[in-house]
């Protein structure tokens, strides 16, 4: 088989993870030696036509795989063509790419074949040929074979900026029900493991750079490296019965449990070769869209779940309007505020305002007191936060914060695909990087 | 009228300086022409601006400012250095001026500031470098226009080309499952050779290309390159980067070799039933697009996707395939399950006659195995990441049995690993017990906790969780068979005496079980580590130090 006929098939497979980020990792180059930095931005090389940033090279080591997770192309019971790279073709691939600007680095994912350990040390090798064979300083995401040998994870975590596992599905009996071999709990505990080593590490590093200074000038003690970047995981939406509400509970645990630097939502996408367990159908891509930014509202806004949730019905969110918007109508009471004196909290609850504009208006307001034309300075939509806000020379019109039909006055005009100011500019499909460059 | 003539575009220093000298002559901004090398002179142009009086004071501005000024004065707006004139003239008065961020004058110059960042970004981003082969002792850099980079006629192939050839050896027979180890590995040569150069064409907004030619040297340090650009070229040779004249896009090579299986990558990552060709636009612009070899596939993409969707979904579920795995060396736990045994076996033998009949661990592993079988274990148990089963020899001297595992056993899998057990540890140690003389549990073996953002909350298990845990606790006191029993706060003196009791008042004593074991309660070092003063700390540590060296003095004493 040609190797563009390996890279189209196992390229093709790896599409559907959507965590593809290559930011937060320690600052290298390769000024001493080797190929490649990072410098803790991420970089989106390309966008692809689904509006998802391409930042890294993403592809299986394999597709073949001896599980049968009906969601996966990759099943072994699917019809697909099978191929395996091998290890010299992804790392002159990788550095090919590289060299070319094409790309930040390596997502390697894999199958399963022969046996989890067999499978991790294929990868593990991957990665160990581009950092010592080629002193490559690009960055290095590995998908994590939950069961494999502690040793040959150890090592990853010495090469990989990133490693990963995924949960899946949001619940454990879905878990169960659609792939069959796969083990909710013991991914649990491998992301627990991981979380373990990686602050361990963390730990290390930050003991060894304060004997450095107290050396003052000493040789720099060498700390264990760890996934420098952290862990992340996907779960996959809309291919079980899971509600928002459940899909939000279990991220913020996956997060507060085991420190992720994201939980990537993805939405059920259907399959060339779909197995009768899950018919394609089209992927829910609005509400992977909302999960996000009720995500984004839980970590950074100080919502709560309940709040979250308030915005929408039985346990799902809103899909015509974003969380932020759907809780300010509901909570219609609570407006308008006054921008000229609400305290940060308050100001980033008003659909409209992210929280970069909030803290932009709250150092200008020392000097200045507000009119809608300064607010168009900071890039806020005054059509948006018009009806939620006071300034010095506006207020809402009478009324209007009572009207029944208030939704329909603020639904976006431009139907759903609107960008609104809770997300950073194209989050889903970017690197953690963006903030520098978001209407926000 | 005054004129002031910069070095360049992007001359932050010369603007600087010539600033200075303006503020501190109290020069306005709008009697001041500036210029950069290269600008025709104007025909009513100003002369040199008279130099400030020797007493004037130095400018002040914030230390934001120079960064600001620096991204501003490589936008390509002609008006860019009056604008900082202006700023750094106003700031003088005007201390917080730079926070106030609906201020006209500093909201533009945040937004040009915004605007050079993100062409910067999007360099590093889309520039795309082909190779070539440069015959030796071809010019490096700085080149002479107009043609900058010697491009031969006919480009040697480069050395991509060799890694294709290579790729392309038929490895069909053994890829057949896509399993099978592909060809024994050539030796690792992967290094561009030693006389090609690295050449892009790119078209940047603003005076960005001197800024960020850093960026490519602590990239790709050990290639050579250049980056040409209409305004001013770069090229690197392994040492520094020398500055040319701008070129054309001509002068950079064509195409290059990998070029192929990139735009097949490209084709091949996209997800045609998530079409977004919208989100795509906003963060790569169509102005990009004719210098990206990968974009030229985008409007064919687009195009097809919605007939490859209505394929798969009117296709809908294909059969499945007859498993063409080979052997699988998976451990017993990863593969499908079998069916299960017929129900009501376990029914028919009570648990305690299936534990006596096995060894130890094996007891250990069921007690386990059993628990994560339940269908009825209390809903936040969904939270914990595993049960956290009990630690230690069989026939102890004393079995201790704490409340529930904490966060760092939650992690962990192993049971008094976290600060209470650290401090149980320790006591235990000045108490004269050593590690082999003890087997640790807890009476619920999940962590209940409440999730509050970045940290996990330890919730007391309630009566209703200590009930569903108490058979399991009970199972594994009838196989580890300690000699004594020693419960560890409330909820472990619940568990094991059936009902609430208070355990001030009780730490001491020697108790019976319902069954009639022996058991002694004292309290849950993690109530020693919540006591606030540190004359309390040390008292009460004393006592359970002094309460565990009696139990161990009782158990010793007992049959
Ligand atoms: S383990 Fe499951 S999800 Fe992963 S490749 Fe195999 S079938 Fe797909």
């Amino acid at each position: 088989m040609e190797l563009r006929e390996k890279l189209e098939i196992l390229a093709d497979a790896a599409k559907y993870d959507a965590s593809c980020a290559s930011s937060g990792t320690e600052k290298r180059d390769s000024r001493e030696g080797g190929l490649g930095s990072t410098e803790g931005m991420g970089i989106c090389h390309a966008y692809a036509p689904d509006g998802r940033c391409i930042s890294l090279l993403k592809v299986l080591l394999t597709n073949a795989c001896v599980f049968d997770c009906a969601y996966c192309i990759n099943r072994a019971s699917s019809n697909v063509r099978r191929a395996r790279f091998s290890v010299r073709e992804i790392v002159e691939l990788t550095l090919d790419f590289y060299r070319r600007n094409y790309i930040e680095g390596l997502f390697l994912s894999s199958g399963i074949i022969r046996s989890p350990d067999y499978t991790m040390e294929q990868l593990v090798r991957v990665a160990r040929e581009l950092r010592e064979t080629h002193g490559f300083k690009g960055y290095i995401h590995l998908k994590t074979i939950p069961d494999a040998d502690p040793a040959l994870l150890a090592e990853a975590g010495r090469h990989a900026d990133r490693l990963s596992i995924n949960v899946e599905l949001p619940q454990p009996a879905s878990l169960k029900a659609l792939a069959p071999e796969k083990d909710a709990g013991q991914i649990r505990v491998a992301m627990a493991g991981l979380r373990t080593r990686i602050d361990e590490a963390k730990e290390a590093r930050a003991e060894a750079s304060v004997t450095r200074v107290a050396l003052a000038g000493g040789r720099r003690a060498a700390a264990p490296r760890f996934a420098p970047a952290g862990q992340s995981t996907q779960m996959i939406v809309g291919a079980d019965a899971s509600t928002d509400a459940t899909i939000l509970d279990v991220s913020s645990n996956l997060y507060g449990s085991y420190r992720l630097k994201r939980v990537y939502f993805s939405a059920y996408s259907p399959i060339p070769d779909a197995a009768a367990a899950l018919p394609p159908a089209a992927p829910p891509l609005v509400r992977e869209h909302r999960l996000y930014q009720a995500d984004w509202l839980l970590r950074f806004y100080g919502f709560t779940a309940p709040e979250v949730m308030a915005g929408g019905e039985g346990g799902m969110l809103d899909l015509e309007v974003d969380p932020k918007l759907a809780w300010a109508l509901k909570h219609r009471a609570a407006f308008p505020v006054d921008v000229n004196r609400a305290d940060r909290e308050m100001l980033l609850r008003v659909p409209g305002l992210g929280a970069k504009t909030v803290d932009r208006i709250i150092a200008a307001r020392r000097v200045r007191s507000f009119r809608m034309a300064d607010l168009a300075r900071l890039r806020v939509s005054l059509r948006k936060v018009a009806p939620f806000i006071t300034a010095l020379d506006h207020h809402p019109r009478g009324g209007l914060l009572d009207r029944a039909d208030l939704r329909t006055l603020v639904l976006p005009r431009d139907g759903l695909a609107e960008r609104n100011a809770i997300l950073p500019a194209g989050l889903l499909a970017r690197p953690v990087q963006l903030p520098l460059f978001a209407h926000v | 009228m005054y004129s002031l003539r910069l070095a360049a575009p992007d001359d932050f220093d010369g603007w600087r300086e010539a600033a200075r000298g303006l503020v501190m002559a109290g020069i306005p901004p709008e009697e001041v022409d500036w210029l950069v090398e290269g600008d025709p002179v104007p025909l009513f142009g100003g002369g040199a601006p008279p130099a400030p009086p020797a007493d004037a004071l130095q400018p002040r501005a914030p230390r934001d400012f120079p960064e600001l000024a620096r991204l501003v004065c490589r936008h390509r707006d002609p008006a860019r250095f009056t604008l900082l004139h202006g700023l750094l003239h106003r700031l003088q008065r005007e201390r917080g001026l730079l926070d106030d961020a609906a201020d006209p004058a500093v909201a533009r110059a945040n937004a040009m500031a915004r605007a050079v960042r993100r062409d910067a970004h999007k360099m590093h981003a889309f520039l795309r470098f082909r190779e070539v082969r440069v015959e030796d002792g071809a010019p490096a850099a700085p080149l002479p226009p107009p043609s900058p980079i010697a491009v031969p006629n006919d480009p040697a192939p480069a050395r991509n080309a060799r890694s294709v050839a290579l790729a392309l050896r038929d490895l069909g027979r053994l890829e057949e499952a896509g399993e099978a180890e592909p060809l024994p590995e050539a030796p690792p040569v992967i290094a561009p050779a030693p006389d090609s150069r690295f050449v892009a064409w790119f078209e940047p907004e603003h005076h960005i290309l001197r800024a960020e030619a850093g960026f490519f040297v602590r990239r790709f340090a050990m290639l050579r390159w250049s980056i040409l650009t209409p305004e001013l070229s770069a090229h690197w040779d392994g040492q520094e980067v020398a500055f040319g004249p701008g070129a054309r896009r001509a002068d950079a090579p064509a195409e290059d070799a990998a070029e192929g299986l990139w735009r097949a990558y490209f084709a091949s990552i996209f997800n045609p039933a998530r079409l977004k060709p919208d989100a795509m636009r906003a963060e790569m612009p169509k102005k990009y697009w004719r210098n990206l070899p990968e974009a030229q596939d985008i409007p064919r993409l687009m195009a097809e996707a919605p007939k490859r969707v209505a394929e798969m979904v009117a296709r809908g579920a294909t059969p499945p395939a007859e498993r063409r795995q080979r052997t699988v060396h998976l451990p017993a736990h990863l593969r499908a399950p079998q069916p299960e045994a017929p129900a009501g076996v376990e029914a028919v033998m009570p648990a305690d006659l299936l534990t006596e009949t096995l060894d130890f661990p094996e007891a250990q592993a069921a007690l386990r195995r059993d628990l994560l079988a339940r269908n009825d274990l209390p809903p936040w148990v969904a939270n914990a990441t595993q049960p956290v089963m009990g630690e230690g020899p069989q026939h102890p001297l004393l079995m201790f049995i704490g409340e529930q595992p904490g966060d760092e056993e939650d992690l962990k899998g192993q049971p008094f690993v976290g600060p209470a057990g650290r401090l149980w540890n320790k006591a235990l140690e000045e108490a004269g017990v050593s590690r082999g003389e003890a087997y640790v549990t807890n009476a619920v073996k999940h962590f209940k906790f409440t999730p509050t953002g970045k940290r996990r909350l330890h919730q007391s298990p309630d009566a209703g969780d200590i009930t569903f845990y108490r058979p399991f606790l009970l199972r594994e006191i009838g196989f580890v068979q300690p000699r004594l029993i020693v419960t560890l706060g409330a909820t472990a003196l619940r568990a094991v005496s059936g009902r609430a009791m208070p355990v001030t008042k009780l730490r001491g004593s020697l108790l019976r079980d319902p069954e009639g074991r022996p058991f002694y309660p004292t309290v849950h070092p993690s109530y020693l580590l919540r006591l606030p003063d540190p004359a309390s700390k040390a008292r009460e540590y004393d006592r359970f130090v002094e309460d565990l060296g009696q139990a161990a003095a009782t158990a010793r004493g007992l049959p």
